[in-house]
């Protein structure tokens, strides 16, 4: 789960209703939500993540630039169900992923995405979802830049006669070894409360405060 | 929402993480080393002989028992961008009325104890601590001036903020229609119908023996009760959580009752629970604290008064006051709806480092939290034991009934699901009460809240507790309540007012309670 995201705008709410929306006294069930990447911009997204309020299902859309510039939409997620119970409250307000992993066609180079939502239910007076992030893949074979000194460094099999030093692979294993040990008690630190609930022997309250 | 491969491996870590700040760790490392001692430990197979003889030796049993403990009271693994509130309960507005309700708890503490004059922690006097040590086990002679004390609430008033629960985003126009609810609870929840509860608590069917069924003295015991004693002791023998709480889904045997109960809380008595009981003793020695005058309140004026439990009352006492100085506890509210009080210690309000929480395990008692340690009472008769398993029943169960929150064993889904079943089965009955006045629900709240504590027998209480703990579910109280009301649907068709009504359920000591359930889940025409 990657923490960094890729700014991007998302667009007002779409209604999709039948009839005129003015005069039609029934609510929307369907609202289509775009977001938007800056003009020239492309992604290869790992995970979309928002927060659902009320939504029941979800469909993804991606508009897709591929090799000769044109771009084309594909659906890439189906009625993706968020509610079991569209009428009830279980996963009504949960924080949810979608991953590449189970998206139906390749995320990449996207340029705009667009979240269908419906909620057949009646019972809501309104439904969306909020803090829409796109999650970009992480470059794995990116090339860093070395620092000249680095380069500089003699390599170990040049070393010459070592003069009754010590031999360095050795002392490097140890020393690896003594990091390994400090990891390991680093790690072993316990998570279990002492027990005390004065500070200092004391515990001397008067009254209780509303943070 | 995670993918199910990386929230196994974040499950695995946290447990892996909280269980090596437990004893049994250590022990399991102790073990491990001394049997390097032992002849069949070669040296080109160590793992795999240390990893043996742990199996033989009943340690990875134990381990497995922690590790099914962990699993039930683990929070379920939170999407990155949840905050920790989240966690607690997903539905701000179920977040909000908590806070409100809290609030106003705290308030009414604040002001007993500015219009007494009493603080509500103080350092007791050596004098004093002596006396206490003194009276250690029969704290119940004592007969201190509790008039001025009065419980901070009671269950009817937790009611009322349950009643007024809104979802501000939940479209409930006035008109009649398919889905009206007539009950006091307008949150829209879900719950499962007698459909769904068929199969899950498929144990309890007709077709299945059951402890308070089949072992009535006119039903031969080789039919089913002897078979399944037999199967209890070697559930014992066994030592095996998951074993323990699934055969609790068809009732304990009184003997093994006790073993089992503290098998599937994973309830250990070894040196150090003794040892922590003690220290927790220390704690009420040494400090005095305002809610412990709300405990000896709140036992005499019910456990006390009760024909089963009052001989208990010292128990009483020597727990509830331990678990208010347990710091243990405050584990819990990383799952629980609710937050502990705080406050700060020598006026210095806003400093930090001298914030304490108070009670120390952050759960202010309130008329009739008593009743949830008195049934134990009947199963343990050593303290620390006793303690040990009480504290494990409130961190899985018990908060659950006094906190506001959507999570389906919580008391606004019991009483949802309670008004649910009795409209959808018993539509006559009540449209009936409701006409008269007489809503189910206040009724039948203060039987849930305690889980029936104090208003069954105290044999068929124990059935009851049995299958929460089997089905590690409080929806079983729901359905009970329910099925009281189908029991004496007759006797309520009758009655002309809220008083009458409660008058015909006034007395449940007589009720058999797993036929109760039985029929109306399995014998109910849908």
């Amino acid at each position: 789960m990657s923490v960094n995201t890729v700014p991007c705008t998302v667009k007002p709410t779409v209604t999709l209703q039948i009839g005129d929306a003015e005069t039609d006294s029934s609510r929307p069930g369907v609202y289509v939500i775009d977001v938007t990447l800056p003009i020239g911009q492309t992604v290869n997204i790992q995970e979309i993540s928002f927060k659902n309020y009320y939504t029941a299902y979800v469909s993804v859309r991606l508009l897709r630039r591929d090799g000769e510039g044109a771009a084309r939409w594909a659906t890439c997620l189906r009625n993706h169900c968020l509610m079991p119970s569209p009428h009830t409250e279980e996963g009504s307000q949960d924080y949810c992923s979608v991953y590449r992993q189970q998206m139906l066609i390749e995320p990449d180079n996207v340029t705009s995405v667009r979240l269908i939502l419906r909620q057949p239910s009646s019972a809501w007076l309104n439904f969306s979802v909020e803090d829409i992030k796109i999650h970009p893949c992480l470059n794995e074979d990116s090339e860093w830049d070395i620092p000249d000194w680095l380069s500089d460094l003699t390599q170990v099999d040049q070393l010459c006669d070592l003069q009754g030093l010590p031999d360095p692979q050795t002392v490097s294993s140890s020393i690896q070894q003594m990091w390994a040990l400090t990891e390991v008690m680093q790690t072993n630190q316990t998570t279990a409360s002492i027990g005390r609930f004065d500070v200092d022997g004391c515990y001397d309250i008067n009254l209780l405060s509303f943070t | 929402m995670m993918d199910e491969g990386t929230e196994l491996s974040l499950t695995i870590a946290q447990i892996v993480q909280r269980l090596k700040a437990t004893n049994l760790h250590s022990q399991i490392e102790r073990q491990a080393k001394e049997c390097l001692h032992r002849p069949e430990i070669q040296l080109e197979s160590l793992k795999e002989d240390v990893r043996n003889f742990l199996k033989a030796s009943g340690w990875e049993r134990k381990l497995q028992n922690a590790v099914y403990r962990e699993l039930h009271v683990q929070p379920l693994p939170r999407h990155p961008a949840a905050p920790p509130e989240h966690a607690k309960e997903p539905l701000a507005y179920m977040r909000k009325a908590q806070v409100n309700w809290e609030k106003r708890i705290l308030k009414s503490l604040n002001s007993m104890c500015t219009e007494l004059g009493v603080p509500l922690a103080r350092k007791r006097p050596a004098v004093e601590q002596k006396e206490l040590t003194n009276k250690w086990n029969e704290m119940g002679t004592d007969e201190p001036d509790l008039s001025r004390f009065r419980p901070v609430y009671a269950p009817k008033d937790f009611l009322e903020v349950l009643i007024s629960l809104r979802n501000p985003n939940h479209d409930s126009s006035e008109e009649a229609s398919a889905k009206s609810h007539w009950g006091l609870i307008q949150v829209p929840l879900h719950d499962r119908d007698i459909p769904q509860m068929r199969e899950a608590y498929s144990e309890l069917s007709l077709t299945t023996g059951q402890l308070g069924i089949d072992d009535h003295t006119h039903v031969p015991p080789d039919l089913f009760e002897s078979e399944h004693i037999l199967i209890g002791k070697k559930v014992v023998n066994e030592q095996d959580s998951a074993a323990a709480q699934q055969y609790s889904r068809q009732g304990c045997p009184t003997g093994l009752r006790a073993d089992l109960w503290a098998l599937v809380l994973n309830s250990t008595n070894e040196p150090e629970d003794v040892m922590h009981y003690e220290q927790l003793k220390a704690g009420v020695i040494h400090h005095d604290l305002l809610v412990d005058n709300l405990i000896y309140k709140d036992v005499k004026l019910t456990a006390s008064n009760d024909d089963y439990y009052f001989v208990f009352e010292d128990f009483l006492y020597q727990v509830l006051l331990c678990f208010s100085r347990d710091t243990a506890v405050l584990e819990h509210f990383s799952y629980n709806s609710a937050t502990p009080p705080k406050s700060y210690i020598q006026g210095k309000v806003g400093v930090e480092e001298f914030a304490v929480v108070y009670p120390p395990n952050g759960v202010i008692p309130f008329h009739g939290f008593s009743m949830y340690v008195a049934p134990l009472c009947f199963l343990y008769n050593e303290p620390s034991k006793l303690y040990s398993v009480f504290r494990e029943m409130y961190v899985r169960y018990f908060f659950r009934l006094h906190s506001v929150s959507s999570s389906t064993s919580g008391i606004v889904s019991l009483c949802l699901q309670f008004e649910r079943l009795l409209q959808t089965h018993l539509p006559q009955l009540f449209y009936h009460l409701r006409e008269i006045g007489a809503q189910p629900l206040r009724i039948a709240f203060k039987w849930m809240v305690r889980a029936f504590s104090g208003y069954l027998s105290t044999d068929q209480l124990l059935l009851l507790w049995d299958r929460i703990l089997g089905y590690d579910s409080l929806e079983i109280v729901a359905v009970l309540a329910a099925a009281v009301f189908a029991f004496r649907a007759e006797n309520l068709m009758e009655v002309t007012s809220l008083t009458s009504a409660e008058a015909v359920l006034a007395d449940l000591s007589t009720l058999k309670v797993m036929p109760l359930i039985q029929i109306f889940l399995f014998a109910t025409v849908i």
